[in-house]
């Protein structure tokens, strides 16, 4: 066993820390009030390179492994959650799900852009009365020869108004239940497509989350991903992916929390000593650090998994439980540490627990994550083989 | 032709840096970063190089810790980093580092630019800048903000640098040795593409020995060399909030009182 990560690992990670502390961090609570996204972040991170980081170079992307997209996301979410939900959504729930589902059509033509960053992505499966319910979604897709004509609603989409290509679920068999779904790509210039912002969101908010309309929207058959009727087995393999992302970055989110908490402990004083020095200050420090050791350990074990090309559903959403849930604790600590500075946006904390409230919903909830494993540990649960697995990270993916 | 950047790792500027109870420099955990001013250095050369199709070499002069320094400018887009060290340079003064530089930039040949960010953070000087040029028998120019014009070929140099009064352009003969402010570039970040290739470069390390250098760069050399170092005073300062109903009375009272303090 190797806990080692690579100089090339260790590289990547700053240079995303870089981008996210000194281009983002200066303005975000700017943008975070504003409740509007920064129109220089999505161009950014696609010419740095980041939006296609796991994606081997043939197809336009790094060739960087899933390990090294785990450490991006938590450096991205440790300045804001924002910059992972790009990943999560782009990278996570779209560009791996092209690269594990796609004809090879399909990647040159949708993954190539969106890896070199000249296009973004998104992903339409929630619905406004169908969450975690998956399998009553609205939307339907009926054929009509060589196109499919989606109609239905989807919400809570991130990037809904900047992405370009949408990976998105409806049902073409309504009578046969998660037998019935199928994925498409959907663009964003189709004729009956309406894309637009949600606002007033407790946290999240200098990034972009809409809801997407489609009326009559012809889609040919080339855009569907997989069979048809497969389309809950690539939604779910999506999530194992956006879990990953979210999961790394909850993470950093924990991380964010105890470094502020340390900076703040040791300079602030009370009873003629730093704060630091009272045991009870000191117990939530500890805890956070715990939280955070053990999430790094979980997202990076999914990490390695995914390198290995092993399935990871279960670690992966352990990790995502864990992480998420404890990001929100953290928070809450990191507050309290703070004090009544921490209960005003003069200092970051309040921003931790807004946006980590979020992650403890999406992609799952945590009352989800605590059944599946559960039913993991009692047997209910196993995961089957796909007719496409998720590729095994490849040092070939570094050439062409 | 070859562009050379002479770098190092400094502690990054947010760092607390302070003298321990030992009486030595430390920065805590805080990360070594590249010397930041070398962020637009590096930066030039690799602008250059795509511009003139010219080879580019960073250096440092130090041990293991520089090779960070190194690596960083290798991902940023430079072609070659070598590092200078043997135990013996330890304790160098700014002249010991001119001359360690020098002879490598003889042994690297066909030198036509050195490029040095303003200064190195840590130690806060920018003498070998001129010692160097002093050395190589060569212009120095410091204080670049922008390269208006460079041909290798003609061995011409014609540059912008920030002066008291404003902004001086000036030309001079190649090769040269000069150092850039923030003005000169948008520093670059390191690519992907960078990083794996730095990852996966083996730094060469030049020693005293392959320089030629003797002892006259060596440590046990240095003219100037650093007895103790001490943290800067405390300051005890008070802060008094000055009364009154009218700017003008709160203005008078100020005035009246830093005459009392004789401040003015």
């Amino acid at each position: 066993m190797d806990f080692l990560l690579t100089e090339e690992h260790l590289m990547a990670q700053k240079m995303v820390r870089d981008f996210a502390q000194k281009e983002v961090y200066p303005t975000i609570k700017e943008w975070d009030r504003k409740q509007q996204m920064n129109p220089d972040v999505l161009p950014r991170m696609g010419e740095l390179g980041i939006l296609g980081i796991s994606i081997p170079t043939r197809y336009g992307g790094q060739g960087y492994d899933y390990v090294t997209l785990g450490l991006a996301c938590e450096e991205l979410e440790r300045v804001d959650t924002t910059l992972r939900v790009v990943m999560s959504v782009h990278m996570g729930l779209n560009s791996l799900a092209l690269l594990q589902w796609g004809t090879e059509a399909q990647k040159q033509k949708f993954l190539a852009p969106q890896a070199r960053g000249e296009k973004y992505a998104g992903f339409g499966l929630t619905e406004p009365e169908v969450g975690s319910d998956v399998v009553n979604m609205r939307s339907t897709a009926k054929r009509h020869g060589d196109t499919y004509v989606l109609n239905g609603e989807k919400m809570w989409i991130s990037l809904a108004t900047k992405a370009h290509h949408f990976l998105v679920v409806a049902k073409t068999d309504p009578a046969a239940g998660h037998k019935g779904m199928t994925a498409f790509i959907v663009t964003n210039d189709m004729k009956g497509v309406t894309t637009g912002d949600l606002h007033g969101k407790l946290g999240v908010r200098a990034g972009s989350t809409g809801w997407i309309a489609m009326q009559d929207v012809e889609v040919p058959l080339e855009n569907r991903l997989g069979e048809e009727g497969e389309g809950f087995y690539v939604a779910m393999s999506c999530l194992d992916n956006g879990r990953y992302t979210v999961a790394a970055g909850a993470t950093g989110l924990i991380r964010a929390c105890l470094e502020d908490s340390l900076k703040y402990s040791m300079s602030r004083k009370t009873f003629g000593k730093e704060i630091a020095r009272h045991q009870l200050i000191q117990q939530k420090i500890g805890f956070m650090q715990q939280w955070y050791d053990a999430a790094r350990l979980l997202y990076l074990k999914a990490g390695f998994m995914k390198n290995r090309g092993m399935r990871n559903t279960r670690e992966t959403g352990m990790a995502k439980w864990y992480a998420t849930d404890h990001s929100v604790q953290a928070a809450l600590e990191a507050i309290q540490i703070h004090g009544a500075y921490g209960f005003s946006d003069e200092y970051d904390v309040e921003r931790y627990l807004r946006n980590g409230k979020g992650a403890v919903i999406y992609e799952g909830t945590s009352e989800i994550h605590q059944l599946m494993q559960a039913e993991y540990a009692l047997g209910f649960r196993q995961d089957r083989p796909l007719r496409c697995e998720m590729p095994a990270y490849d040092p070939s993916w570094q050439e062409g | 032709m070859n562009i050379v950047v002479f770098t190092k790792s400094t502690p990054d500027t947010a760092a607390k840096v302070e003298v321990d109870g030992g009486g030595k420099v430390t920065w805590g955990n805080a990360q070594l970063v590249l010397n930041p001013w070398d962020e637009y250095s590096v930066t030039e050369s690799v602008l250059l190089k795509d511009a003139h199709k010219v080879n580019t070499t960073a250096f440092a002069i130090g041990d293991e810790i520089h090779n960070d320094a190194l690596k960083q400018a290798l991902a940023i887009g430079m072609d070659n980093a070598i590092r200078i060290w043997d135990a013996g340079m330890s304790g160098q003064d700014s002249l010991g580092f001119a001359k360690s530089a020098a002879a490598a930039v003889k042994k690297l040949g066909d030198v036509g630019l050195v490029i040095f960010g303003k200064e190195f953070v840590d130690v806060g000087t920018d003498a070998q800048v001129y010692q160097l040029a002093r050395l190589l028998g060569c212009t120095a120019i410091g204080a670049v903000s922008k390269i208006v014009a460079v041909d290798f070929n003609a061995k011409t140099i014609k540059v912008e640098r920030m002066v008291e009064e404003g902004k001086q352009t000036l030309t001079a003969p190649l090769p040269a040795v000069i150092s850039v402010l923030k003005d000169i570039n948008e520093p670059k970040s390191p690519s992907f593409i960078g990083i794996r290739k730095a990852s996966k470069a083996v730094i060469p390390v030049w020693s005293s020995a392959d320089l030629g250098l003797g002892e006259a760069a060596s440590g046990a050399a240095a003219k100037v060399s650093t007895v103790a170092y001490r943290n800067l005073p405390v300051r005890a300062g008070q802060v008094e909030i000055i009364e009154g109903g009218s700017e003008r009375e709160r203005a008078e009272k100020l005035v009246n009182k830093l005459l009392e303090e004789k401040v003015i």
